[in-house]
């Protein structure tokens, strides 16, 4: 991990010439080689460093305290023992683990060790346990990390300062720690000061480590950051129009879907309640995008955020297509990329509305089916060529797949379903004022701008449900257009 | 003692006060601003007439589309040209 690499600000003393040795006293080979190092004091030059018992070994006089961890950091110890040759203060040679003959012919002590076995393997530095290399490296480096520091006293709650800050869509965040957002970091191999993008709707410019900090706060592993990055880049590109898309009165929430394989390798859900609650990469990398928004760009609620209503998507919305078993190519397929490339698709949408149907077995009812309820996005009489995300279903798939119908012929088909005549749905007709202008009258109109349907395969194997979420009524070029970019790693 | 890192942008500004409403038309120039939205015109229209009835100089503007933010051009020509500005934001 680039971001916590130790600096090289030796602490081996300047002049010194002779022998470094690094133990612990929890260390079954360190406790074994006790006589090892008493013989060696007594012959050599040596400085010894306990890294958890200042009095271990006791036979030894002046044993430094290397609980601080600071020489283990800077140099690199990733076993204990480590014996090091120094010479005029530089490091010339190192052995990891007792091996007699080495010890042996690294001291020029052929004796040395005698009675003891040949072999026996070191255990893990102190440096190196779970949390520390991060730890180490804001307490001995020279942190990368440039955002402001914020103290948290003795009497405050960290939780509570999160909240007070307006860091928070409501709920808790995990405190970001130095410590937690170098491991984030260590996600992707970008730098930390790379500019990701000016973030709607204060256009600030917003780094990686920006991302990080967010992404630790919505519970994010470091394996999510790239999925992150990709979506905090889509939400940024003009024609996704995220200022917009916050600004709005209507429900219209950035909604990521991933395709490729990130999402299985990561732990996505795209099975059981792919819509739902319950899994952490699907919850922390649609809230960590939210955050971001809210955090860096500035949008909330109440402020450029003008939502009438609003959506529990807004929280975060973040589902993977079922992609393994599918019939059909995936949505990012669809839009042009490889099915080896993993991707992140943004859609600004609304909720989530159910098109149950169990009684369909024929691919022509149930694409009329479909049809009925697509054909009330936004208004049923509203024929101005909207933009809907629909999610099928496996046991609506398995409809589709058993008649042969691919993902083409199934548009082709849902098209003419969702074509009507202008006279049907303008002003007026059906005694509803809401409707198409007169003018219409005598046109066909289709329901879905071209290109603004889009189409994934999610869900549990059980259930004739399929779901239509709503695109924001500003679609298209006059205001959001979905935006598919690909995830780097 | 914890320390936790800014998850904000660090820029926002201090609150920005709005400059204060003049006491009175005469003499300004009027820029109104139409977003795009359905029968924004109608109102600016109505009020068009009621301003220019007392002698008071209007410009219209337009934005291309409602769910974006005024290009920054369309913001410089209506400060360069105009005193004052009323946006019909809604439909």
């Amino acid at each position: 991990m680039a971001a916590a690499a130790p600096n090289n600000k030796s602490v081996i003393p300047r002049e010194f010439s002779g022998f470094i040795a690094v133990v612990k006293q929890d260390c079954a080979t360190c406790r074994l080689i006790k006589g090892v190092l008493a013989e060696m004091a007594g012959e050599l030059d040596l400085l010894l460093y306990s890294q958890d018992d200042p009095q271990f070994p006791s036979s030894i006089a002046d044993v430094r305290d290397e609980r601080e961890l600071e020489l283990s950091y800077r140099h690199d110890i990733e076993i204990v023992p480590t014996l090091i040759r120094v010479e005029a203060g530089r490091e010339s040679q190192r052995l990891v683990g007792w091996q007699r003959d080495d010890w042996r012919r690294l001291t020029a002590m052929p004796a040395l060790g005698d009675g003891l076995p040949a072999f026996s393997p070191g255990c893990g530095s102190k440096s190196t346990e779970p949390g520390m290399p991060e730890k180490l490296a804001y307490t001995f480096g020279d942190s990368p990390l440039q955002a402001r520091r914020i103290a948290v006293s003795g009497q405050q709650d960290e939780h509570e300062l999160a909240f007070e800050r307006g860091w928070t869509d409501g709920l808790p965040v995990v405190p970001p720690t130095e410590a937690r957002v170098l491991r984030m970091l260590a996600g992707t191999p970008r730098s930390p000061a790379d500019i990701v993008g000016a973030i709607p709707p204060d256009n600030a410019p917003c780094t990686v480590e920006k991302v990080a900090i967010n992404a630790v706060m919505a519970g994010c592993k470091p394996e999510y950051l790239p999925v992150v990055l990709a979506a905090v880049e889509a939400a940024c590109r003009d024609e996704f129009c995220m200022h917009g898309v916050l600004a709005t009165t209507y429900f219209a929430a950035p909604i990521i879907i991933v395709n490729g394989p990130i999402s299985e390798r990561i732990g996505m859900n795209a099975s059981h309640n792919v819509l739902g609650q319950g899994n952490r990469a699907n919850a922390a990398i649609g809230r960590a995008l939210q955050l971001v928004i809210r955090n860096v760009g500035g949008g909330r609620p109440g402020g450029v955020d003008r939502a009438t209503l609003g959506q529990p998507g807004k929280l975060g919305f973040c589902f993977a297509e079922r992609e393994r078993d599918s019939y059909w190519e995936s949505l990012a397929v669809e839009r042009g990329f490889a099915p080896e490339e993993s991707t992140v698709t943004l859609f600004a949408g609304g909720g989530v509305h159910p098109i149950g149907d169990q009684a369909s077995r024929a691919p022509e009812s149930l694409t009329r089916s479909l049809a009925l309820s697509l054909r009330t996005v936004h208004h049923a009489k509203d024929y101005s060529g909207a933009d809907a995300l629909l999610v099928i279903s496996p046991e609506h798939m398995r409809v589709f797949r058993q008649a042969g119908w691919s993902k083409a012929r199934f548009r082709k088909e849902l098209e003419a379903q969702t074509t009507v005549d202008g006279r049907a749905v303008m002003r007026g007709a059906g005694g509803i004022a809401s409707g198409m202008p007169e003018r219409l009258a005598e046109a066909s109109l289709s329901k879905f701008r071209p290109g603004g349907l889009l189409i994934a395969h999610a869900g549990g194997g059980a259930g004739m449900w399929s779901a239509v979420i709503t695109g924001w009524a500003a679609n298209g070029p006059r205001g959001s257009v979905p935006v598919t970019v690909a995830i780097r790693i | 003692m914890m320390k936790l890192l800014d998850p904000t942008s660090e820029i926002q500004a201090a609150a920005r006060e709005a400059l204060p409403r003049p006491k009175s038309l005469a003499g300004k120039r009027v820029a109104m601003l139409d977003i795009s939205k359905p029968r924004g015109d109608v109102f600016l229209d109505r009020l068009e007439q009621r301003l220019r009835r007392l002698d008071i100089e209007t410009k219209r503007y337009q934005k291309p589309t409602f769910a974006r933010v005024a290009p920054d051009e369309l913001l410089q020509q209506i400060v360069s040209e105009c005193d004052v500005v009323i946006e019909a934001l809604a439909d």
